[in-house]
């Protein structure tokens, strides 16, 4: 589904990502973690078409189309979902309102009908029960006023309205308590096809306890250094990061 | 140089005196003489050229004369669905045949009366403009609505401009609503030639003990529109005055609006939103005048320019050592989206009581890049993304007009500009 080749990315003329190599197939959930400043929120920016990245080198494949060359909402038409790590508050544009023309929009792109206030709305109060979202929080503007496992669970609800091939979750885990990190998972498991993917960005272990992942891959200076199953996320939680650095330093200086 | 124009000019325009109002037309003339055309050492006119404009762009200063009109461009020109009444002028001139017959309120020509006080709310020493139109102002138009009177349909004056041999157009209203009346203006033009015209508006509006009035204006005329533009109102004890002001295109726009609160327990709102793109230039000063204690007045202007056009904006409040307990708010947020626009604001307030809530701010910014992403990263398209970011900016002053068809007419025309490339 994803193929990603040796990607390069910087920020005003900085790298941050130096040769990044992933596939992600269909039905599979991928682990990104690492330390801070690792570069995995760049990955996730840089897949979802964050225009402050320049991307230098190497070559991202999404279902067959280039996905560098993508609009970032055309990106988002063909499936490619982030959920942020800071969502933004938007005053003035309604939650509801914001939501219809998103889900619209993809729609219109993936050739099907526009879904009229009714049909929009049932399906609206279907996927609000995923993350057990507060209707009130829809007629309010969006994410404004927001606490933090707000914002978030409206993320995943969201994601669960585009219905995306691939989601990106960057940092969902970050600042939510242990209720808010249950709703939001167990939105994100009942998402979970054999069709579609998903990547979870994270810096704790934690997260991955309720999303289960199949593969975990280390960040370390802008290039995954080790992969692994999920043995390797719990082997980071219990001995931290630096044994990481010190091995991909010690091979740097050989 | 200047001064040779200028006297073109004042020739021409205080040779022209309509008909009646001789005494007040004389104090019209003499307060003009005392002031002069404004230039840019004027405080009150420093970013606004209009004297430089009107010389540039006016050949002819005699009056646009009135001109022939048909049921069907009155009617193309009301908006869908409006279920109010109409009044219809040709460069000012009252057309009664084409208007509405409107229940109990009385509209007519304005003529000399003995309660009659034009120039006494729109003081004419105040401003040069308002000066030049009590001096040389074409027909007018008086509108009054009886004590107790609920006017439930709005009343839509509908202004066709045509530059005729004469270019410059000076409409007068007063309108006067009694104690307890309730009734909603909506002021709309429609510009019907090609050539620059020069359109010197003022509007006097008496309110009653406890009366509500609501005043609409949308400016939507085109590039060669020049309008200078004095509404003024004394609100009395309970009273409420509501001026909600949309401009969205013209050459050189210049909006004076002052309330004048003369009696406790009674509020003073004011609502503006301007959308310039182009070279249009739109300056908006207002005045609120806090006299007595216990009143409230608001005010929310919203700017968003684009390519090279110009906004000002000057927000005034008093509040008077008499008028304790005065909650007076202002604000005035500006987006620009060109390097090339520029917005001059200031807040200025003079505040002697000291047992008040004043609050005022002003800020000038750029559309939000990050919320920008995040809708995209929804799949919604730039442009569609930029237009509701820059909805939910305008969509904050339009929510106050409270006749429906006249606000979705406002909504579907903002949102028609900032959807598009502006």
């Amino acid at each position: 589904m994803l193929t990603i080749k040796n990607l390069h990315a910087s920020i005003e003329g900085t790298p941050i990502l130096r040769g990044i190599n992933l596939e992600v197939k269909a039905g599979e959930v991928h682990a990104i973690m690492g330390p801070n400043g690792s570069g995995k929120s760049t990955l996730a920016s840089v897949l979802a078409g964050r225009e402050e990245y320049e991307v230098t080198e190497g070559e991202v494949i999404f279902q067959n189309k280039d996905l560098l060359e993508l609009s970032p909402e055309d990106r988002a038409r063909e499936g490619v979902f982030l959920a942020f790590q800071y969502p933004v508050e938007i005053p003035g544009v309604s939650s509801t309102n914001f939501l219809r023309t998103a889900v619209n929009q993809v729609r219109e792109y993936r050739g099907e009908e526009a879904l009229d206030a009714v049909k929009f709305l049932t399906m609206m109060k279907e996927k609000m029960k995923l993350v057990e979202m507060d209707q009130k929080l829809l007629s309010r503007s969006l994410n404004e006023g927001f606490s933090g496992g707000e914002k978030k669970r409206n993320e995943i609800f969201q994601m669960a309205m585009l219905a995306p091939t691939l989601s990106i979750l960057d940092e969902t885990d970050s600042g939510l308590d242990i209720d808010a990190l249950r709703i939001v998972s167990n939105g994100v498991n009942q998402l979970k096809s054999k069709d579609n993917a998903t990547i979870v960005v994270t810096h704790y272990q934690r997260l991955l306890d309720y999303i289960v992942p199949d593969y975990v891959h280390v960040l370390y200076n802008g290039r995954i250094v080790k992969s692994g199953t999920k043995e390797l996320a719990l082997e980071l939680e219990e001995k931290g990061y630096d044994w990481i650095k010190e091995e991909v330093d010690s091979k740097a200086t050989v | 140089m200047s001064t040779l124009i200028k006297q073109d000019l004042l020739g021409e325009l205080l040779a022209t005196t309509g008909t009646g109002f001789t005494t007040v037309r004389a104090a019209g003339k003499e307060a003009f003489q005392a002031q002069g055309f404004p230039t840019n050492k004027s405080e009150e006119y420093k970013f606004t050229a209009i004297t430089k404009k009107i010389e540039q762009s006016i050949q002819n200063f005699a009056p646009a004369a009135a001109f022939e009109l048909t049921a069907e461009q009155v009617k193309d020109n009301v908006f869908e669905g409006f279920e109010g009444d109409v009044l219809v002028f040709a460069n000012g001139h009252f057309q009664p045949a084409l208007s509405s017959k409107i229940n109990e309120v009385e509209v007519s020509i304005l003529t000399e009366k003995t309660d009659l006080a034009v120039g006494s709310i729109a003081k004419p020493e105040k401003d040069p403009f308002c000066a030049l139109n009590q001096n040389s102002f074409e027909g007018g138009i008086f509108i009054s609505v009886p004590k107790k009177a609920q006017v439930q349909k709005p009343i839509l004056f509908l202004n066709f401009y045509k530059a005729n041999a004469g270019q410059v157009i000076q409409p007068r209203v007063w309108i006067e609503a009694g104690d307890f009346a309730e009734v909603t203006f909506i002021n709309h033009s429609v510009n019907l030639s090609d050539s620059p015209y020069f359109v010197n508006k003022v509007v006097e509006v008496k309110g009653g003990l406890n009366s509500q009035i609501r005043f609409y204006k949308l400016q939507n005329e085109g590039k060669n529109a020049i309008e200078v533009s004095n509404i003024e109102t004394d609100i009395q004890k309970d009273g409420r005055f509501t001026s909600v002001n949309i401009s969205l295109s013209g050459e050189m726009v210049r909006n004076n609006l002052s309330l004048n609160i003369l009696g406790s327990n009674s509020e003073g709102n004011m609502y503006g939103l301007y959308l310039l793109n182009g070279k249009s230039h739109v300056d908006n000063h207002t005045n609120v005048d806090h006299t007595v204690p216990h009143c409230e007045s608001n005010e929310l202007y919203k700017g968003i320019l684009t390519d090279s056009s110009r906004g000002v904006f000057n927000g005034k409040i008093f509040v008077r050592q008499d008028a304790q307990k005065t909650n007076a708010f202002q604000q005035n947020n500006n987006i620009l989206l060109s390097e090339d626009a520029v917005v001059n604001t200031k807040p200025q307030l003079e505040i002697w009581a000291d047992d008040v809530k004043c609050s005022h701010g002003c800020t000038t910014g750029q559309l939000d890049e990050e919320a920008l992403f995040y809708l995209q990263a929804r799949g919604i398209g730039k442009l569609q993304a930029k237009g509701l970011l820059l909805y939910a900016v305008a969509g904050e002053v339009l929510e106050h007009i409270t006749d429906e068809s006249f606000r979705e007419y406002c909504i579907a025309k903002v949102q028609e500009r900032l959807g598009s490339n502006f």
